[in-house]
């Protein structure tokens, strides 16, 4: 659906506000209802048996003793699955280990049992005996000849031969000549750059409350962000119709791609249907942090070339992910956006995909990009100031916009690059002073943004107040913005409308919320449902006035006679025609069902202040200012909180997150004392410049925002922490012994 | 006919060509054709992948229209977070 021309700005009644949230109340008084919030009579404690090792063969499970403990009444393990659908049969196997033991914490058995300290007990009297494999948890050792190999067979036709069978796919993007462009230029900075796996780190843990009856129906309900997908990938493992399972997904304590796929929830209904009674599951963080989806860890090769003048000549990277312990990291994303910001005449990455011992990598904010930034922003950073260049005047001559043949392929339409280097280049925080052992940092970022299956139901009720149905859970401020552009396509007050999340027996198919595509989405198809409305409300108008429909058009929350014979009427408002509306046909209301398409790609600069102590390394963030394209900001305030998050996660990342595996293979900080994530202490205000460049694919000119924030923030600190420490940073996190160590190494 | 343009190591699937031409005026065409011109192809063309056309990135649109005179770039299948 195109930009409806017809919607100004200046025409915005309700899009653009900063009403008070929907969900407020219910968050802050304890009320909203989380994924272990939900209870059930007869309910079962559900509890996870872990593997403690990082590769083994699993030689034999005894579970006859657990099963006669007295208040256990289920015990699965992976036998109980079978066989499953090709689609689902890694996810099966991430959630319940098959032969083998494929990484440190992954799910061998479970049990369910009258209480959690008898779950605990049974748990012990599992009896499994295994034998020992070599692992490889780092992505360079595990590409090598010889490396311990997860799976044979898995290797796709992509890799060439004579590569390790842990190397999964090989893939290559770019157009023009990398030896010739190199040649051109006046410096090539050729580095390799490391990040570690880091964690969403929501703050509330996986659970699920499952269901199973004697006939087949089941019912779940589930911290998520895709409920509709828990339902398709469960109905598929446990073999149930889809429209025998439904789904109800309960509010969200965070996500960030980390809840795009299953790992308790197929257990948990296959313990229900053991059992006969309700299961609930509630992970610890450790097992979060254990047996979840982090991100990739990666290792990148820069090899770019510049002239004096700031022209870049050549961009190459060679990006290796590790995805965990199945094939799909995110190497293909970081590959297309590695130097998707630039105008580029020669450009190629090259990635490669690689299994480890490690839990499955899962989706994390731009899965795949921050890390590609990192190392291609800061070789940009580097080569600027070597030759003495404003690192925002060489972003600003090398960087892409309209008619820029993107390097992974298509020619950009309108873009917002441009008008957030040109904000950021204004900004008074680009030429603040600084002191002594401080530095700033710049870097630029992107995400691609996309729509998918989206399903949504608009309702008014008889006394003319109206319900929006939509199937995503609300992340970040989906209610808000539903509601706020039903209101604002209806003509009526934002408290006169309230959106939900209904179950997947409501609405028809949705995708999962990812890709920054909810408000995009899922608006698209809430201000379409609500255009159905008002033309049946038109109708109904028109009916009663006697007049043609066509004569009757919808203007601030009533429908009016319009045009020279239509005759002269009193408006009816939305409340006055809902009265009627038994008398005039039933009920009204609006739906629209859609695969989006159209999403607009986005971008950001990012600019950072820190200071380094030189005596200890450690890092201070000083003052941080996020520039971002938004298309159109529905409601401010939460654009800014996905900047804020955004910002303040690629922090993180930079200086502190890590996923530390021994030489054991086992994870040594399975916990938030040991996994430092940035805390609002760590932390200045983050501040933010929304640009509105409106996407043309959307009627209002929305674009998502919630992915491209992290991009741009662990390239903005490295090159800041460089700059302060006096030594390039090359590896993240920049922890403070990591700085400490390249200080005290550049002095020799 | 559609001029198509697949990434780098896509090509190599395509007797080497960096740019292919099908007759296609849909996406689910486009696709049909290009499993059917080049067997190469389909290995990854099941894996699923996104199609730019004109700048807008599409997933699974069959019968999204494709112009002549479209540029038409093959993805990697968009995956996010």
């Amino acid at each position: 659906m195109a930009l409806d021309d017809t919607k100004k700005v200046k025409d915005f009644k309700v899009v653009g506000t900063r009403p008070n949230r929907p969900d407020g109340i219910d968050k802050v008084t304890g009320r909203a209802r989380f994924g272990a919030d939900m209870v059930a009579p007869g309910m079962l404690t559900g509890r996870i048996l872990r593997s403690p090792h990082a590769h083994a063969r699993i030689l034999r499970i005894d579970t006859s003793k657990a099963e006669a403990l007295p208040g256990v009444k289920a015990v699965v393990t992976r036998a109980d699955f079978g066989d499953v659908p090709d689609h689902v049969a890694d996810v099966i196997d991430n959630c319940m280990a098959g032969d083998k033991a494929l990484y440190d914490g992954h799910a061998v058995a479970a049990i369910a049992a009258t209480s959690a300290a008898v779950a605990r007990k049974a748990l012990k009297l599992i009896e499994v005996e295994y034998e020992v494999l070599p692992h490889v948890t780092d992505v360079d050792a595990a590409m090598r000849p010889g490396a311990p190999v997860l799976h044979e067979g898995a290797q796709q036709e992509t890799v060439p031969e004579g590569y390790s069978g842990n190397v999964i796919s090989r893939v290559e993007f770019g157009h023009g000549d990398i030896e010739a462009g190199l040649a051109k230029a006046d410096r090539v900075v050729e580095r390799t750059y490391r990040t570690g796996a880091t964690h969403q780190g929501y703050i509330e843990p996986h659970a699920c409350l499952a269901t199973m009856s004697a006939d087949g129906q089941g019912d779940l309900w589930v911290c998520t962000q895709g409920h509709y997908m828990v339902r398709n990938v469960c109905a598929a493992i446990l073999g149930l119709e889809q429209g025998q399972l439904r789904v109800t997904a309960s509010e969200i304590g965070g996500g960030f791609g980390g809840k795009t796929v299953v790992f308790l929830e197929p257990v948990a209904l296959m313990l229900a249907k053991k059992s006969g009674r309700p299961v609930k599951m509630v992970m610890s963080r450790s097992e979060v942090l254990r047996a979840t989806g982090p991100t990739a860890s990666t290792s990148i090769d820069v090899r770019i070339g510049m002239k004096k003048d700031g022209r870049i000549t050549a961009a190459f990277a060679e990006l290796r992910y590790q995805g965990g312990a199945y094939p799909g990291s995110p190497v293909d994303m970081g590959s297309m956006s590695a130097f998707a910001p630039y105008d580029l005449e020669n450009v190629k990455t090259v990635g490669w995909d690689v299994v480890t011992n490690r839990p499955k990598a899962a989706a994390y904010r731009a899965p795949g990009a921050p890390m590609a930034a990192f190392a291609v922003e800061s070789a940009i950073d580097e080569l600027a100031k070597g030759f003495g260049l404003d690192p925002l005047a060489v972003r600003l001559m090398n960087g892409a916009k309209e008619g820029t043949r993107a390097s992974y392929g298509p020619t950009y339409p309108a873009i917002g690059l441009m008008a957030t280097l040109e904000a950021a280049h204004t900004h008074p925080h680009w030429t603040a002073p600084l002191g002594e052992n401080q530095g700033r940092g710049v870097a630029c970022g992107f995400w691609f943004n996309f729509g998918g299956d989206t399903c949504v139901s608009l309702n008014v009720t008889p006394d003319g107040t109206v319900t929006v149905s939509e199937g995503n859970p609300d992340i970040g401020g989906s209610r808000a913005s539903m509601t706020m552009m039903a209101a604002e396509e209806l003509g009526i007050p934002y408290d006169q409308v309230r959106t939900i999340i209904a179950d997947t027996g409501s609405l028809g198919q949705n995708e999962v919320t990812d890709g920054s595509r909810v408000t995009f989405a899922v608006g698209l198809a809430t201000i379409e449902a609500a255009r159905a409305a008002k033309r049946e409300m038109c109708r109904r108008a028109a009916m009663i006035w006697g007049i043609d429909e066509e004569a009757v058009e919808w203007e601030d929350g009533a429908a009016r006679p319009a045009g020279p014979n239509a005759g002269k009427f009193p408006p009816m408002t939305i409340k006055e025609i809902a009265a009627v509306a038994s008398n005039t046909g039933g009920p009204i209301a609006g739906h629209h069902e859609v695969t989006a398409e159209g999403a607009g790609v986005s971008f950001g600069t990012h600019m950072v202040d820190v200071e380094v102590d030189p005596d200890t390394g450690a890092t201070k963030i000083l003052r941080y200012t996020v520039f971002q394209d938004a298309g159109r900001a529905v409601h401010p305030a939460y654009v800014e909180g996905q900047f804020q998050g955004g910002a303040v996660q690629g922090i993180g990342w930079a200086l502190n997150e890590e996923y530390i595996y021994g030489e054991d293979g086992i994870l040594q900080n399975a916990g938030f004392l040991d996994y430092r994530i940035p805390v609002a202490s760590d932390l200045p205000m983050i501040d933010t410049v929304i640009l509105e460049i409106p996407n043309p694919g959307h009627p209002y000119g929305v674009r998502g925002v919630g992915e491209t924030p992290i991009v741009p923030p662990l390239a903005a600190v490295a090159n800041a922490v460089s700059a302060a420490a006096g030594v390039r940073m090359t590896q993240l996190p920049m922890s403070p012994p990591r700085v400490l160590a390249a200080i005290q190494a550049a002095k020799g | 006919m559609v001029k198509v343009v697949l990434w780098g190591s896509l090509a190599e699937s395509a007797d080497g060509q960096r740019e292919v031409a099908v007759e296609a005026a849909t996406l689910r065409e486009l696709l049909d054709g290009l499993g059917e011109t080049f067997p190469g192809l389909r290995a990854e063309l099941e894996r699923g992948v996104s199609v730019s056309i004109d700048g807008r990135v599409y997933n699974d649109n069959w019968f999204t229209p494709i112009q002549p005179d479209s540029e038409v770039v093959l993805l990697k299948r968009l995956k996010g977070g």
